[in-house]
């Protein structure tokens, strides 16, 4: 087991270096462009650029502010934003974990509607609550996300039902706290529908499939033989049989929700990593760019060493398989 | 060739809206860029069949606009003016399909603008603009999808057959690219190229872009293909016969891939489409004045747009019925290439 986790996290590790690397080699392609828009300015004198560029490392070759990074890194920090004139760890921060309570909780959500309803569309294979549900599906999967959130937000507007952006509303702080929640979920409601909509279709249709597989299996014809009930045989031996390919996808879903957000959180003005990592890109604000690229890696790396972990408990076979080795 | 008759459909009805927007030039009645400051925010334009009197007419007829006096946007029809619909009209001039200078356009009306689909700020016609920026989208995506096939076919081939430590090396590199979320990596990757640049190079700054994040997946694909064409009796014997390895990969090899190749395509054109469209939504795509389905969704990010002006959103619909076709494609390709396959094809991803 131990040696299971660790060889996971270590190549984790491993990814996460190698996308810093990756990212930084970018950068390369256009090192300090924050500061050769100053250039343009005639107010700010030639000598104060190359200062500012020397303060902030930018005048070194790519290697040495790599370097420079990682030692920071080090130290817990993630580098300074030219345009904030504040360390990027914080800034970041926040923002981070808005994106995260928005896509942890709809995800729960997403999973919540998939797996019975996948499960309920295996069931009925070829008849016409499944044909009905495929058509559904079929349906939300052409509507692209950028659509789907521009439509829930015009929805928002013409129907006045829902806040239109932030997370919550002006002075939200003063409110007891169960109308701040209610506002808080009011702000969520949108952009969680959004994302939901937008992975359910692919979680459905997984889940029927890895239903299927499952359900003419001889064991589970044995196990409804020896009567167990419907909702036993589907929610524990069923559903832990199709675990493997389901905890897979989980970990996958993670970056299509990831990205999902990204245009969600700009269209629904969720402050969150979007927004932050559009305003650094329009900025050309390096060190924000390289932190939330790596902050997402984070999250998608450490969104499959869950799923490989869950993945560990739920299929003995590869328990076994380790064991054997 | 045989091909299943599904695919043949899914085959003639994407041509069919590829053509469409192929032809904008001639369907649009408007240059997209041209401007009309009398009728900002013009709703969609009335097609009359029935005159003042009632009577059914043969000739569809359109009234002038009147702004009203001191507002903005608030429009009525001068009903006093009837201007008939007419078709092959001459109008602005146009390249149709890039080459043929033209000015014929199928309808159009003297006197007064017909916009079918309103107008945006400028006045400009909504209808014109969405099939130009079509053009501009779609070839965008179409360029795209064939950059990211030909590096994930070099990379793949070169990893499935070379083996060895090229292999590792390319693989722990696609690793890279896929442990990355998607938008993520096409951010990280534009933010460090050119911010402000004109419509054609953005266009080709874009297409480089999207082209080159999205090579891991297809290579990965090609490299099973080739790493298990390798093994099979006829290369070997190809092999034995002293044949040698650019031959092999050219006659033997590299044409199994096709079938892995075209899925992928029908898979990653829409994606890629939308990777335009979200990248000149958020401005960092294709800028005005040139059209793109990006920059004409990106009018709603003004409130007042958003809540005043209901056709500015029409243009996102055009998006589905291009989904639709490339999903439908792709499924039929599956199931085509490989029937054991069946339940996998439909099941959709998204990026």
């Amino acid at each position: 087991m131990t040696r299971y986790v660790l060889r996971r996290i270590a190549h984790a590790a491993l990814l996460l270096t190698g996308v810093s690397l990756l990212t930084f080699l970018f950068t390369a392609l256009t090192p300090g462009k924050y500061f050769d828009e100053m250039k343009l300015n005639p107010q700010i004198a030639p000598g104060t650029i190359a200062a500012l560029r020397a303060q902030y490392g930018v005048d070194q070759p790519l290697p040495a502010r790599y370097a420079r990074w990682v030692s920071g890194l080090l130290r817990g920090e993630l580098g300074y934003s030219f345009a904030y004139g504040a360390p990027v760890g914080p800034l970041v921060g926040v923002r981070a974990r808005n994106t995260l309570l928005l896509t942890a909780v709809a995800m729960l959500l997403a999973w919540g509607i998939a797996l019975p309803l996948g499960i309920w569309s295996a069931e009925r294979e070829d008849r016409w609550p499944d044909h009905l549900l495929t058509a559904a599906t079929g349906a939300l999967l052409i509507v692209p996300d950028l659509v789907l959130a521009l439509g829930l937000l015009l929805f928002a507007v013409r129907s006045g039902w829902f806040p239109t952006g932030g997370m919550a509303a002006v002075g939200a702080e003063s409110l007891a706290w169960a109308a701040r929640g209610r506002d808080y979920a009011l702000h969520l409601a949108l952009p969680v529908a959004a994302l939901v909509l937008s992975t359910l279709p692919m979680l459905v249709r997984h889940v029927r499939a890895a239903f299927l597989d499952v359900l003419d299996s001889s064991y589970l014809r044995a196990a409804r033989g020896h009567g167990i009930s419907r909702r036993r045989l589907l929610y524990h031996h069923a559903l832990r049989a199709a675990a493997n390919p389901l905890l897979s996808l989980a970990g996958f879903s993670l970056g299509t929700l990831l990205s999902g957000s990204l245009i969600i959180e700009v269209v629904m003005s969720w402050p969150g990593l979007g927004p932050l990592l559009l305003e650094a890109i329009l900025a050309r604000d390096l060190y924000v760019v390289i932190a939330g690229v790596l902050l997402s890696t984070v999250f998608l790396a450490g969104g499959n060493l869950v799923a490989d972990l869950l993945l560990y408990w739920a299929d003995p076979r590869i328990r076994a398989e380790r064991a054997g080795t | 060739m045989k091909l299943p008759r599904n695919l043949w459909a899914w085959i003639v009805a994407l041509a069919a809206m590829h053509a469409v927007i192929a032809c904008a030039g001639f369907l649009a009645p408007y240059d997209p860029a041209e401007q009309d400051r009398e009728h900002p925010y013009a709703p969609p334009t009335t097609i009359h069949f029935r005159d003042a009197r009632g009577d059914f007419q043969m000739r569809p007829f359109v009234h002038p606009l009147r702004r009203e006096a001191d507002s903005f946007g608030q429009y009525t029809e001068d009903t006093a003016a009837a201007i008939p619909l007419r078709f092959s009209v001459a109008g602005a001039r146009y390249r149709l399909l890039g080459v043929v200078p033209s000015r014929l356009h199928l309808f159009g009306a003297a006197g007064a603008r017909v916009a079918l689909l309103g107008t945006d700020g400028f006045g400009r016609d909504q209808f014109s603009r969405l099939l130009w920026g079509g053009q501009i989208s779609l070839l965008a995506g179409l360029a795209a999808t064939a950059l990211t096939l030909a590096f994930g076919l070099l990379i793949g081939a070169a990893a499935g057959f070379r083996g060895g430590w090229t292999d590792e090396i390319l693989m722990r590199l696609a690793e890279l690219f896929l442990a990355l979320p998607w938008l993520y990596l096409l951010f990280a990757l534009r933010a460090f190229l050119p911010l402000t640049v004109s419509p054609l190079e953005a266009f080709f700054l874009v297409v480089g872009v999207i082209g080159v994040v999205g090579w891991a997946r297809p290579a990965r694909l090609v490299r099973g293909v080739v790493l298990s064409a390798k093994e099979r009796d006829y290369v070997r014997a190809a092999r034995g016969f002293g044949a040698s390895g650019g031959y092999i990969l050219r006659r033997h090899i590299l044409p199994q891939t096709a079938s892995v190749l075209l899925t992928q395509a029908a898979i990653l054109a829409p994606q890629y489409v939308l990777a335009e469209v979200t990248l000149s939504f958020l401005g960092l795509g294709v800028p005005e004045p040139a059209p793109s389905w990006g920059n004409l969704l990106a009018n709603l990010q003004q409130y007042s747009v958003l809540t005043s002006y209901w056709w500015m959103s029409l243009p996102a619909l055009a998006l589905t019925p291009f989904f639709l076709g490339y999903l439908g494609l792709a499924s039929a390709l599956q199931r085509w290439a490989d029937p054991s396959k069946m339940e996998a094809s439909n099941l959709g991803t998204r990026w």
